[in-house]
Parts: structure tokens; C-alpha cells; sequence
């Protein structure tokens, strides 16, 4: 493998990760809050540059990834996320601390990545998915903590029964996964405490 | 970037840490946020202070700091306690970031036994410096079967502790350190704070998060997250209260420290949360004393 | 008034002022060098490598003056220093039977390949003060003996040609933990334990092996052998696919040899208990292998009955830069939290005066 072909990640690692983490912990304690997600790196397609940037902020050896059917499939994007963070790829979902989704209609139920044990729920898979488009209102209605009374949040695509699916994830607490949700410059994320409704 | 250069002449990284820690207590944070109350085990550096002295709240603080951030640390509610002063010393000097005293200028507020009185907004997060986080270690000091009883929500033990409390003494003799009841689920350690604050952690604006280095654990509160104090329906948690108001600034409903005057019984309070106190004194607040306080009780203002 | 409430940064720098001053001493004394530490009191600059977990004498020398001789504190600085260093992988286990001797002694034969050596020790030295070490005497050069490179295999791998006592195989499928890059959970394997105790304090750990000694989790030892002496590390670079020599370490391993009676599934045969540590500290690697093998009670379906068996009591405890920091964290303000405490206690004194009042008015 050449590094020369290998395109560029942060161009400064340590104030850019610093920057993508104040966001993304931020999204996380504030659901239904979008924040700025710069991600100015050249990531190869169809690894999105949030997904990379994501990637480049959280993961390295001591952390496990596992990728999608569309990402798994690309050597670029293997290559790259190798490269850039070394971190240990992994085909079984379950194993995952990290699962990145550049194709949220043909992910697997949220219950196939890591859940965590009753003992150790923080063993559970982070899942990220690079979505259209993501706004402060829309068709979702969130509650719960890091949320005053209630707050709306528009994803684009939202795959059709994640609503059951998170409801499924809420149910069993502390066991359970945490989205994620990347698009152009933008994140926000679900974690397992948020109750999601439909409107 | 200016904010930078001072700890790359120094030698040492942004903030200390290597970028491998950062991301390593970056992911513990997340897990924490995402599971309120609950204690992520991580893999706690050798800080260059001493264990017990706030490693902990150093590296959730280094791991969440970035240029643009305005650092405030407190110990005892005050700035200027020798810890705070070297805490914040250490950040100047490995991240250059901007500090402040003044609780609403500050981003981030690193404390150890205080939350500030001024009720803390969205913009902030606080960093509580924590030794001891397990809430049951005192009653079952086994991390094996602790571990076991927040798996199973079991918190009989601390029930029963704290009814014993009440029959021996007729209260709960427990006075800071008040464990609480996060998002109807985990039973945590608020940190030495006195049960004073206890209420102020409760649907909080700001980000709570918690670092305890020596024992490898952080944890969290999100913003806007029910924290309870436990109680009993025939003893309901009370916090403590003062007969009289701050001597210096006459503030009423805060926390104050005793200060020893003389060997005959002199005493005088004044607020704990100093920023606190010298605002209100700034704002022509007057307390009884505030003409007549010892110079290094009476500070600045 | 130390905890001022005000001018807290200009007390800390006069305070590092002054402890500048008092390390350096009389300016009439000359300045005592690094050098002189690493050479001269080796065995400390061998502790504070050993617990500091660096191999580093000039390092360690240094810290040890820094500290102005305390050791705990020159420890705590190798490990601070520790932590900011870049890690490039595991080194190959080192080959403890291939050591360059310095001493090496059993006491379970009397002879054995590769003989006794007595080596550097004070083990039979009187202890009475010399005075002449005062009036700095340089001692005459040591005596010679002419001696053919024998093999001294380890007295543990004798008595495993034997079947005598159990085996340990080396396997290197499994990856071997490091307690400073991942949070240690309980139950932890052998790995960590030995990591753990590797790094503790000499002082807990000599004080663990006594108490099994003196029937608090008793493991009936002999000292298989104790080896010092200068060993290679190695590492073995991805690129290059073998192993290079990264230099000598002077290292002390003892081989505990312990009674066990056997069990249903395993014949009767003795079981072992392991200490290595950097530098020359028999007291240390000794303590080490009692306690290494007072722990093994789940291998070996024993009760938990005394502190030096319970693996979360020590090795929760055992080490000093963990405890000296917590111990002495004492010393900072608490008063915010006594504040709270005086406030209960006066409320509660004052509703025990009431009560008692009320008594003696009833009995009245």
C-alpha cells in the first residue's frame, strides 16, 4: 500500500478532532440539536467526508470498525480508513465499537451491532449514518435526557420502521446502540435515551 | 496559531495529552453522556499531579478543550485555592486557552466541591474533579459486586443505609457527597459537593461530566436530565441552610464557608463561590462585616 | 493561613522557590550529580526503575535527585514521564535462562549446573555501621575467579523435566494486557496481576508475602532460585520481520517453589510463584513470586481467606503512586465538605440538648 495514493485527512489532526468532538459530544447531549460538522478532508467516495471525519476523530487501533456493504466493498475507502486511523475492521456488526453507514436503507437492524451487557453497557456499537439532510424540526419528535420538554428533528432518508427499532433499543436500557447522524457539514445525533416518535 | 504555539515550545501536546489518550477519554464521554449515570471504565493516565488532586477532572477537561475555550477552575467555590491555581496554571501553559474567575465568561468550569451559584447555561460544561465515584463502595467495597448491583438496579443497600441514618440520629447523616438518581436509573456520586448543590445538578443547561483518575471512571449528566436526591416520603432530602446571610455581600440561599476570627469564638461567613461574592459586592451588595474583613478573606473587591 | 483565599499563584511560586533551594542544600557542599546517584546508590535508582515500569538509569538517577531521595516521589515522576512516551509495539519476552549471571542462588540444591554465585549482596554482610565508608575509602578490587562459561538453566525447567512441578507454556496467540493503555476489570488474568505487582510497592508487597508466611493464605514456599544479572531485549520491527537487540536490562527473576497437593484432574506436583523486576531487588522479586502465587486461588480451587489472596484488595491497593496521591490528598481544603459535617453535628447537639431537656423536665 503507497501512501502517496492514499488522499488527506485532517490537515491539522489536533484542533480539527478537537473541533469534530465538541460537536459530535454536543449532538450527543443535546439531541435534536444540529451542529457544525466541518469534515474538510478528501475522503474517497462513497466514504462521505463527515463519515471520515468522524472516523478520524474517534477510532485507532484500541477501538473496532465495521462498515457497510457500500464502504466494506471500496478498497479506497479501506485503504484510507487503514491508513489514516489503523483501526482493527471487523465483519460482524456485534463486535463494532464504531459502524459506519453510507447506505442507511440497507443497514442491518440495530439490534445485530453491539448492545453492551447489563454489567458493561458502554461495550455497544456507536453508528454512525451519512444521511441526506438533517434539520431542527421535521417528522421526528424526541424526548428524554438532554432534551428540556420536547424537540423535533428532520432526518432525510429515514428508514421506514427505525421508529419500532429505536423503541426496541430505548426498551432494554442500558443495553443498546447510539446513531450518529452525518450529512453535508452537519451532525446530530440519537442516543439510547432518546424516546423517538413519529409526528 | 497563537493559541498553539506555546505548548509545542513547551514540548508537550495541546492540552498534554497524545492524541491516542484524547480520543480514548473522548469515546469514554460519549458513552457516558449516552448512559446517564453510569461509570465508564477507562484507561486513566499518569497525570503529572498527584492522584487524588484532580487527574481525573485534568483529563476529561484535555480531552474537551480546544483554542477557542475559556477555562475557569475552582476548589472550595474559589479560584484562587492553590490546586485551582496550579489546574488552571497547567492549562495556560500546555493549551494556552484563555482563562477567567468570572463563572459566566467560562466555557468549561473544572470544580472540585462546588457548583458555582450562578445558575450555568448551555454554552457551558462543568467538570467535576471526583474521588471515590462509586456511590456503594463505602457499603460493598468489592468493584465486582458493585458492578453487579447497578446491573440489576439493585440500591437496597443504600436505602437501608440511609434509613439506619435516620433511626440512629434522625437524619440522614449524610451531608456532601449526597448520592443521587440520574435519569430514573443509575444511582450516582454528585462528587464531594456538598448536598447543598445537589439541586442545581438537576435539568441543568450545562453538560455534567465527571473524572475520577485514580479509580479509572467517568461519568455524565446531559443537559435538561432528572438527578434525585434520595430520600424517604417521611424524610424528604432537605439541603443545608444558614441562620445568616454572607457577611461581605449579604447574599442569602448560598453556600458559605465559616472563617475562624479569633481563639474566643469569633466567626464569620461568607459565600464559598468567590466570583459569586465579588460580583454581588461589585453590584454594591454590603454585609455586615465588609467594612472591617480580614484582607485575605475580603480579597479585591 | 495556608489556603488563602487570595494570592494563592504567588504562594505556590515561592513555595517552588524555596523547595529549589532546600534540594540544592549549602552551596558549600558540592552539587551532587546524576551520575554519582546512578552509580553510587544503584539500588535505589533500581527501585525507582522497577516501580516507575522504565528502564532508564540516568533517568531515574535524576528523578531520585529531583525528588531530594524520595523515592516514592522519583518514581511518581518516571511514570509521569512514562506516559508522554510514544509506544512502537511489545518487546520478545526476554530469555531469563540465557542472563548474563551476577548472582544467582537456589535454595532447594545444594549444587546444581551452573552453581551457586554468590554475587553482590549483603546477605552476609554484619551489619554494623562503617565508618570508614565516612572518610571515602576506595575499597580494594574484587577477587577473580577464573570460571568456564557454564549453562545455569533455570532450577524450575530441572524440575519440570521431572514432571515435578507444573508447566508453563509459552502462547503467543493470546495478547498479553497492559493495565496502563486499558482499564483493569475484575477478575484479571496472571498477565495484569504480574504487571501489577511488577509496578506496586516494595513495601505492601513485602508485607503481603509475610503475612502468607505467617499462615495468612500460607502457600509453603522455597526459593526455587533467585537470578540477577543483565539479560538482551529485543524487539522485533513489522518491516524487518526479526528480532533486533534493543540493549541489556538487569534484571532480578525469583522462582518461588510452592506445595500443592494435586486434585482430582491434576497428580500431585508443585506449583510456582513468579517475580521479575528491573535492577537488583531480591526483597522486591521475592515479595512479588509469594504474592503471584497467593493469588493464583482460582487456578488451583483454593478459598479466599486473607488479604494477599484477594486479588481486588491488592491489586487495588498496591500501588504507591495511586496511594501516595489519594493518602495525601488529605492536605488539600475539605472545608466546603467539614462545613457541611459541623453544620449536621451542631444541628444534631442541639436536638440531643432538647431531647435530654424535655427528659429532665418529665422526670421533674
Amino acid at each position: 500500500m503507497s501512501a502517496l495514493a492514499i488522499t488527506a485527512g485532517f490537515a491539522d489532526p489536533v484542533i480539527e478532532a478537537q473541533a469534530h468532538f465538541h460537536s459530535l459530544m454536543n449532538a450527543l447531549a443535546r439531541p435534536g440539536t444540529v451542529h457544525a460538522f466541518p469534515a474538510a478532508v478528501d475522503a474517497p467516495a462513497p466514504l462521505t467526508p463527515e463519515l471520515a471525519a468522524l472516523a478520524l476523530t474517534l477510532v485507532d487501533h484500541e477501538a473496532t470498525l465495521w462498515l457497510d456493504a457500500t464502504l466494506a466493498g471500496s478498497k479506497p475507502v479501506l485503504d484510507y480508513l487503514r491508513f489514516h486511523t489503523g483501526a482493527r475492521i471487523v465483519a460482524d456488526p456485534a463486535e463494532a465499537a464504531f459502524a459506519l453507514v453510507a447506505d442507511a436503507g440497507a443497514m442491518p437492524r440495530l439490534a445485530e451491532f453491539g448492545q453492551g451487557t447489563d454489567e458493561y453497557p458502554d461495550r455497544s456499537t456507536t453508528i454512525v449514518i451519512a444521511v441526506a439532510a438533517l434539520a431542527t424540526s421535521g417528522g421526528l419528535e424526541l424526548t428524554g435526557p438532554g432534551i428540556e420538554a420536547r424537540a423535533s428533528l428532520g432526518v432525510e432518508p429515514w428508514p421506514g420502521d427505525f421508529v419500532s427499532q429505536l423503541a426496541a433499543n430505548r426498551a432494554q436500557f442500558p443495553r443498546g446502540v447510539d446513531l450518529v447522524l452525518v450529512a453535508a457539514g452537519q451532525v446530530a445525533a440519537l442516543p439510547r435515551t432518546t424516546h423517538v416518535s413519529e409526528v | 496559531m497563537s493559541a498553539v504555539a506555546a505548548p509545542q515550545a513547551s514540548g508537550y501536546n495541546f492540552a498534554y495529552l497524545d492524541e491516542q489518550t484524547k480520543r480514548m477519554i473522548r469515546r469514554a464521554i460519549l458513552k457516558g453522556i449516552a448512559i446517564p449515570g453510569y461509570q465508564v471504565p477507562f484507561a486513566s493516565r499518569e497525570m503529572p499531579m498527584p492522584y487524588g488532586w484532580g487527574t481525573g477532572g485534568v483529563q476529561v477537561t484535555a480531552a474537551i478543550i480546544g483554542p477557542a475555550d475559556v477555562l475557569k477552575v475552582i476548589d472550595q467555590g474559589s479560584d484562587d485555592t492553590t490546586n485551582a491555581v496550579s489546574i488552571r496554571k497547567f492549562f495556560a501553559k500546555t493549551a494556552g486557552v484563555a482563562t477567567t474567575t468570572e463563572t459566566k465568561d467560562a466555557t468549561i468550569i473544572q470544580t472540585r466541591h462546588r457548583i458555582p451559584e450562578r445558575q450555568l447555561t448551555e454554552k457551558q460544561t462543568i467538570v467535576f474533579q471526583v474521588p471515590i465515584p462509586e456511590p456503594l463502595r463505602f457499603l460493598e467495597p468489592r468493584e465486582t459486586e458493585t458492578r453487579k448491583l447497578h446491573a440489576l438496579a439493585d440500591y437496597g443497600l443504600m436505602h437501608v443505609k440511609l434509613y439506619e441514618d435516620i433511626s440512629r440520629h434522625g437524619h440522614i447523616a449524610t451531608t456532601y457527597d449526597y448520592p443521587v438518581e440520574v435519569a430514573d436509573r443509575y444511582v450516582m456520586n454528585p462528587s464531594p459537593t456538598p448536598k447543598f448543590d445537589n439541586p442545581k445538578m438537576h435539568m441543568s443547561p450545562a453538560l455534567q461530566l465527571f473524572g475520577a483518575g485514580r479509580e479509572k471512571r467517568i461519568y455524565a449528566v446531559p443537559p435538561f436530565t432528572k438527578v434525585r436526591s434520595l430520600d424517604f416520603e417521611d424524610h424528604p432530602f432537605e439541603v443545608q441552610r444558614f441562620d445568616k446571610p454572607c457577611a461581605l455581600c449579604a447574599a442569602t440561599n448560598v453556600y458559605l464557608d465559616e472563617v475562624v476570627l479569633d481563639d474566643r469564638g469569633g466567626r464569620m461567613f461568607v459565600c464559598s463561590d468567590s466570583d459569586y461574592c465579588e460580583e454581588r459586592r461589585a453590584d454594591g451588595h454590603r454585609g455586615e462585616l465588609s467594612g472591617e474583613a480580614p484582607h485575605l478573606v475580603g480579597g479585591a473587591a | 493561613m495556608y489556603v488563602a483565599v487570595k494570592g494563592g499563584e504567588e504562594a505556590i511560586d515561592n513555595a517552588h522557590g524555596l523547595l529549589a533551594h532546600e534540594r540544592r542544600g549549602p552551596i558549600s557542599i558540592p552539587d551532587l550529580s546524576p551520575d554519582q546517584i546512578e552509580t553510587q546508590l544503584a539500588l535505589a535508582v533500581d527501585r525507582v526503575m522497577a516501580e516507575g515500569s522504565l528502564y532508564d538509569p540516568a533517568l531515574a538517577a535524576l528523578a531520585i535527585k529531583q525528588a531530594r531521595g524520595d523515592l516514592i516521589e522519583a518514581i511518581f515522576l518516571v511514570r509521569a514521564f512514562r506516559t508522554t512516551l510514544p509506544r512502537f509495539g511489545n518487546g520478545e519476552p526476554v530469555e531469563t535462562g540465557a542472563m548474563a549471571i551476577e548472582r544467582r542462588i537456589s535454595a532447594t540444591f545444594k549444587d546444581l549446573p551452573g552453581g551457586q554465585v554468590l554475587g553482590p549482596t549483603f546477605d552476609y554482610t554484619h551489619r554494623l555501621i562503617d565508618f570508614m565508608l565516612a572518610a571515602g575509602v576506595t575499597p580494594p578490587l574484587p577477587a577473580e575467579v577464573e570460571t568456564e562459561h557454564e549453562a545455569t538453566p533455570r532450577v524450575t525447567d530441572l524440575l519440570d523435566g521431572e514432571g515435578l512441578i507444573e508447566q508453563e507454556l509459552r502462547d503467543d496467540t493470546v495478547e498479553v494486557g497492559d493495565l496502563t493503555r486499558a482499564p483493569l476489570d475484575f477478575p484479571a488474568d496472571r498477565d495484569l496481576r504480574l504487571q501489577a505487582l511488577a509496578r506496586g510497592d516494595e513495601g505492601f508487597l513485602l508485607a503481603l508475602g509475610y503475612s502468607t508466611q505467617r499462615g495468612y493464605g500460607r502457600t509453603h514456599p522455597f526459593v526455587g532460585e533467585i537470578r540477577f544479572g543483565e539479560v538482551m531485549a529485543e524487539f522485533v520491527p513489522e518491516e524487518l520481520g526479526f528480532a533486533v537487540p534493543l540493549g541489556p536490562v538487569a534484571l532480578t527473576e525469583c522462582q518461588m517453589v510452592n506445595q500443592f497437593h494435586g486434585s482430582a484432574e491434576l497428580p500431585p506436583q508443585f506449583t510456582r510463584g513468579y517475580g521479575l523486576v528491573f535492577g537488583q531487588s531480591e526483597r522486591k522479586a521475592m515479595s512479588m513470586s509469594l504474592v503471584d502465587r497467593a493469588l493464583r486461588t482460582r487456578e488451583f480451587g483454593e478459598d479466599v481467606t486473607a488479604p494477599a489472596q484477594d486479588e481486588e484488595f491488592v491489586l487495588s491497593h498496591c500501588d504507591n503512586v495511586q496511594a501516595t496521591g489519594f493518602v495525601e490528598h488529605l492536605k488539600l481544603p475539605h472545608y466546603v465538605d467539614f462545613q457541611a459535617e459541623l453544620g449536621l453535628v451542631r444541628q444534631m447537639r442541639s436536638e440531643y440538648a432538647a431531647r435530654q431537656q424535655e427528659l429532665k423536665e418529665a422526670a421533674e
